[in-house]
């Protein structure tokens, strides 16, 4: 095996990220109507408490099954049973440096080791003075026992778990992503 | 093919990708490019063990391609002003494997230097048949091809007198949502890098170059336009003698 090719290295989307990755359907993980559908909406935030308004967030998830409809998974890519299920969203923020994701609640899944990783899904976020994107995960607040034996949640120090845990709200979940400071996000090294 | 496995308790067996190295890519916190001093987070990552959410990931464009998302200089009745030029390249892995029937997209100023964009003040003319985006998968052998015009270089605030070299965002999927990367590609022997902190902010000078593209004579269409080559590298597998040919699609 030669020497691995060194990758390209990472650049800012800068402030006029909406021109090239704009979709008007971005937000919808999931078709509007879809049974069991609710909105996560949440407030990027920078270190002095500033609304982030030029950044985006992009989501993955399983379907509410637990799979994937991709050939890396190795208990086979399933087309979901969700009509219209995407699994992927994309929502820039708006002038109050808020996002929002229309979706349905994943399910959880086996992970490598014989444990169960809690239903959640890991979130990319980039944008102007972002030089990377920045990856986190958000979990689901009714699911306190699944929650507690997560194998990446447990990875993460107890006093800053909450930061990956969204909050219900009227139509769905609220999930603020804070980059810097107080109560900073807890962002992962993938 | 190779690829790394993990398997344990419950008998799943994923593949692992190669974590980049630390030098890469920019550091977050960047204080030349003013924007990232109260964005980068002061905490350190949490190493994220890659399960079935990050081997995974979309695998997206076939239906969201229109026919001219290519060449950005057909996207109007008339033609934009400025250098046409042809941008292509590969996109393999770390492992020198091509990336196939991936999205990428890209956007970009004008020829003056201009986004068209809400939040672009700049004082230089908008062209009615430029809008700057672009869109295409990749083929079978991870290639891509665009055409459009040479963008122009543009002034921004981060400090005294301070320009952009020209550039052309790029955004790519790859195969899962360990791949993912958005990146700026650079034109070759712009006198503007030395003074761009954000092209600077990679910290190791190989690395640099690898954001920069080739002038292609070979590729470069006589009495038309020049062509450029810009090839991609993802993060690739972890190697262990586990073959695998079931991807080469």
């Amino acid at each position: 095996m030669s020497e691995p090719l060194g990758v390209t290295p990472a650049q800012t989307v800068g402030p006029y990220l909406h021109i090239g990755l704009r979709w008007p359907d971005g937000p919808y993980v999931v078709p509007e109507g879809t049974p069991g559908a609710f909105w996560i909406r949440g407030r990027i935030v920078d270190g002095t408490g500033a609304p982030v308004v030029d950044a985006i967030v992009e989501s993955w998830q399983a379907d509410p099954d637990g799979r994937f409809d991709h050939p890396d998974d190795p208990r086979g890519a399933r087309p979901p049973a969700l009509a219209g299920f995407r699994g992927f969203g994309r929502s820039e923020t708006d002038g109050q440096g808020c996002y929002r994701l229309l979706t349905v609640k994943p399910g959880s899944l086996p992970d490598p080791d014989g444990g169960t990783e809690a239903p959640h899904l890991t979130l990319s976020v980039f944008g102007r003075g972002l030089l990377h994107r920045l990856v986190t995960r958000l979990y689901f607040p009714d699911e306190q026992e699944a929650n507690a034996v997560d194998p990446v949640l447990c990875g993460v120090n107890a006093d800053r778990r909450d930061t990956l845990l969204a909050s219900p709200a009227p139509d769905g979940l609220h999930f603020d992503i804070r980059l810097q400071g107080d109560r900073e996000t807890v962002f992962f090294a993938v | 093919m190779t690829q790394d496995v993990h398997q344990a308790g419950s008998g799943l067996i994923l593949p692992r990708y190669r974590r980049d190295d630390v030098d890469a890519h920019p550091p977050l916190l960047s204080p030349g490019y003013r924007s990232t001093v109260a964005r980068a987070p002061q905490q350190p990552l949490t190493h994220l063990p890659q399960r079935l959410t990050e081997i995974t990931g979309p695998l997206l464009g076939e239906g969201r391609l229109g026919d001219l998302d290519h060449d950005l200089t057909r996207q109007h009745d008339g033609e934009p002003q400025g250098q046409r030029i042809i941008v292509h390249g590969r996109v393999r892995d770390g492992d020198g494997r091509p990336v196939p029937r991936t999205l990428v997209e890209i956007w970009q100023a004008n020829a003056a230097g201009r986004y068209r964009h809400a939040s672009d003040t700049w004082a230089a003319p908008l062209d009615p048949h430029f809008d700057g985006v672009g869109r295409v998968l990749t083929d079978d052998h991870g290639r891509y091809r665009f055409i459009t015009v040479q963008p122009g270089a543009y002034p921004w605030r981060n400090h005294d007198n301070a320009w952009r070299p020209a550039h052309i965002h790029f955004s790519l999927f790859g195969r899962a949502f360990t791949q993912r990367l958005v990146t700026q590609m650079y034109f070759p022997g712009d006198p503007l890098f030395v003074q761009d902190p954000i092209f600077q902010s990679v910290r190791d000078p190989n690395a640099r170059q690898r954001l920069i593209a080739r002038y292609d004579h070979a590729n470069t269409v006589p009495e038309w336009a020049l062509a450029y080559e810009f090839d991609i590298v993802l993060r690739g597998r972890e190697s262990t003698p586990f073959e695998d040919e079931d991807d080469d699609e």
